[in-house]
């Protein structure tokens, strides 16, 4: 078969086309954009009639793959570590109706390259009761999407697919299997497991708690998880995900002398791990990420051989996994032979040359100078780099800037200004606008709308176009919902519209509008 | 074989494209290969690293550990001494010494360049200049300078430039091509 150049992220959307998916929604997020934009862009998968689509939120995209899957078909809602969170409500009882023929991938951001924080999505999945997928290398990336498909039709479940970063942006050959029919359009077989009123619910519960031998039995023996044997029986090692892959690197030839259980499938695979206790004097567990496995395996009264990893801080508990970190932690030499020259001085993101946001920030700031006691609620996107202008004095979590404000408003804090962009709004802004409608709440809402989801890489933003009208709808006046434009040339005008909006006592909605730099290069150059 | 090659530079300045034509080379020869890249937040303007990883046998981590890199390619000279614990002991680094400023306390050139010169194996030249005049871009005349301690032939990354650029018309494949061969030239002087 052919073998593809491809990062974790398309290897993932190679198999899921390959796989007989019909149909991916999902919300860009950083590390797990790739996903989606691979199959929008891929040929195969329009002539084979595979649906992409970039929805309004983690919570939408999910919920339109339970549809899918009600349909019979196969379905893939991709995300970021903390879209989880926003679509937690439809994953919890994606797992209780015990969906079958989707994956959640969710890829998880340890050392926060892009994130707000470092959770990892296994407690998810354990949480939910579901098997959970989390290969160690791009090969595994693509092979586990047509395995985890076959879990989840041949269990009846949904499987969570968690990788982290390194994974998801990390390119290697991958070689592909033979593409897969799509399923037809079917009924589900038990037409009652989609309705959760507390009488099907409770016995669909029931049932879930009942299939956890046979997902616990699965881990022992799909291959995938795998026990290596080794001489040198003071330590055994448990691996997760890609942390074999740090663990091998230390040992040329992949010759580790130690036994190692390397685990990329969960439920746990209780007999390996047991075996492994019984030869061993000492345990050391390897994961990228939260010490997951070794929180479970370790036990509350920490009482029986010694177990170490994250958790004990054998291996610092934040932070992303790397061979040094394992090496440190098996009491061998780093190799670092330089350091890094005291001339070097940092050189952190910040807003492109001619970012409309720059303008922006520059209006707002002179208006906020003439209110001290003002605050500016930041939200999640390109904009968040407005705080190296002082710009912002929040950024909490998506859509928090216009809630925040309100909240804030209502108790003192005046002016309250939020900030957020035209994606962000279209994610989870909308609601929060309704809430400050109703309470008449004295805030100005600063949508800055630069025509398209700009921090993951220009994808388009739900809102487009439409920010005007639904800010009318939501009730927001509309003599108070003011469009500027983002220049040097109009800065003077800018700045009177704010001053004018923040000494009105209401609900004020800003549009500085737009294109975002970049996105305007790429299609200048079309 | 085997290489591993820290690419490193400022975000938006074409270290990613370098990878991929040296990774297409690599694919070609059969050769496995990892390339680990940053996404995201990091791209917009600050300091961005890549780690190519290539060899013969099986390749572990994504990612290169510190003190293992065989060459370190930078596109900026004082991005070049920011990934130093990757360099191995006798790697290389091949950097354009053409400073980026973009920060406001950027340290002065002369500081940075006593640092470059402590390193024993060092191609330190002013890519952008060269690049300016044959008005292409200066990370495909990085990519030159270094082919010579890559242990690939030029030949090869010539059909990885043809490979990868083709779709985008014969001008911009013979702009490349040149900007190679410029940077090639230069590491041999």
């Amino acid at each position: 078969m052919e073998k593809l150049l491809l990062l974790g992220d398309e290897a993932i959307a190679q198999g899921f086309i390959d796989a007989g998916g019909s149909a991916i929604n999902s919300y860009p997020g950083t590390p797990s954009t790739q996903i989606t934009e691979y199959v929008m862009k891929s040929k195969q998968a329009k002539e084979l009639g595979v649906r992409a689509n970039w929805c309004a939120n983690e919570k939408t995209a999910l919920e339109a793959s339970i549809g899918v899957a009600y349909a019979g078909k196969r379905a893939m809602t991709c995300m970021k570590h903390v879209g989880l969170n926003v679509c937690g409500d439809p994953f919890m009882n994606a797992a209780i109706i015990g969906t079958k023929g989707v994956l959640v991938v969710v890829a998880d951001d340890p050392s926060m390259f892009s994130s707000q924080d470092e959770q990892d999505s296994r407690f998810y999945g354990h949480w939910a009761m579901i098997p959970m997928l989390e290969p160690s290398n791009q090969q595994e990336a693509y092979d586990m999407v047509h395995f985890g498909f076959e879990l989840s039709e041949s269990l009846g479940t949904p499987v969570l697919y968690r990788i982290p970063t390194r994974l998801a942006h990390s390119r290697a050959g991958v070689v592909r299997k033979p593409v897969r029919k799509q399923n037809e359009l079917t009924e589900p077989a038990d037409a009652k497991s989609f309705v959760l009123l507390p009488a099907n619910a409770k016995r669909l519960y029931r049932e879930l708690i009942d299939k956890q031998p046979a997902f616990t039995q699965a881990s022992e023996t799909s291959g995938y998880n795998k026990f290596i044997e080794g001489e040198n029986k003071k330590l055994g090692i448990i691996t997760t995900g890609i942390a074999y892959n740090y663990l091998m690197e230390n040992f040329p030839g992949g010759k580790c002398p130690y036994p190692v259980v390397k685990i990329t499938q969960y439920p746990l695979p209780y007999n390996m791990i047991n075996k492994l206790y019984e030869e061993v004097d000492e345990i050391l567990v390897l994961e990228d990420g939260q010490p997951f496995v070794e929180e479970h395996i370790k036990g509350f009264l920490g009482k029986g051989k010694k177990v170490m990893g994250r958790l004990d801080e054998t291996i610092r508990r934040d932070g992303e996994l790397n061979a040094e970190k394992v090496a440190k932690a098996l009491g061998m030499k780093a190799q670092a032979e330089f350091s890094i020259p005291d001339v070097v001085t940092a050189r952190p993101p910040a807003l492109c040359q001619g970012c409309p946001h720059f303008d922006s920030y520059t209006a707002l700031n002179e208006v906020m100078a003439n209110h001290k006691g003002g605050k500016v609620f930041g939200d999640i996107g390109c904009y968040t780099l407005g705080f190296n202008m002082g710009a912002i004095q929040t950024t909490v979590c998506m859509g928090a800037s216009i809630t925040m404000a309100k909240g804030a408003s209502e108790v003192g804090i005046f002016p309250a200004v939020a900030v957020i962009g035209d994606g962000t709004f279209g994610h989870s802004g909308m609601t929060g606008l309704l809430d400050c409608v109703n309470e008449k709440a004295n805030v100005v809402v600063m949508i800055l709308d630069n025509d398209i989801t700009a921090m993951t890489g220009g994808q388009p933003s739900s809102a487009n176009n439409k920010i005007r009208k639904i800010c009318e709808g939501l009730g927001v006046e509309p003599e108070h919902i003011r469009d500027i434009i983002p220049l040097p040339k109009h800065h003077e005008e800018n700045v009177r519209v704010i001053e004018e909006e923040v000494n009105y006592n209401g609900v004020s909605v800003i549009i500085p509008h737009r294109t975002c730099i970049v996105e305007l290069k790429k299609h200048l150059k079309k | 074989m085997k290489k591993d090659i820290v690419l490193c530079g400022v975000g938006g300045d074409g270290i990613v494209s370098v990878a991929k034509i040296i990774s297409d080379a690599a694919l070609n020869m059969g050769l496995n290969l990892k390339q680990s890249e940053i996404h995201g937040m990091s791209q917009r303007g600050g300091s961005v690293f890549s780690h190519l990883r290539l060899s013969s046998e099986e390749i572990f981590a994504d990612v290169i550990p510190e003190g293992h890199a065989d060459i370190i390619l930078s596109s900026e000279p004082m991005e070049a001494l920011r990934y130093l614990p990757w360099l191995a002991k006798d790697g290389w680094i091949i950097t354009n010494n053409e400073p980026f400023v973009n920060i406001q306390n950027y340290p002065d050139m002369e500081k940075v360049n006593a640092e470059l010169g402590k390193i024993k194996n060092l191609v330190s030249f002013n890519a952008t200049e060269i690049a300016k005049a044959i008005k292409a871009r200066p990370n495909m005349v990085l990519l030159g300078a270094t082919v010579p301690y890559l242990d690939i032939e030029l030949g090869k990354v010539e059909e990885a430039i043809s490979h990868i650029f083709g779709n985008k018309g014969a001008e911009v494949v013979e702009q490349n091509m040149q900007a190679l061969h410029a940077g090639y030239e230069q590491a041999k002087k």
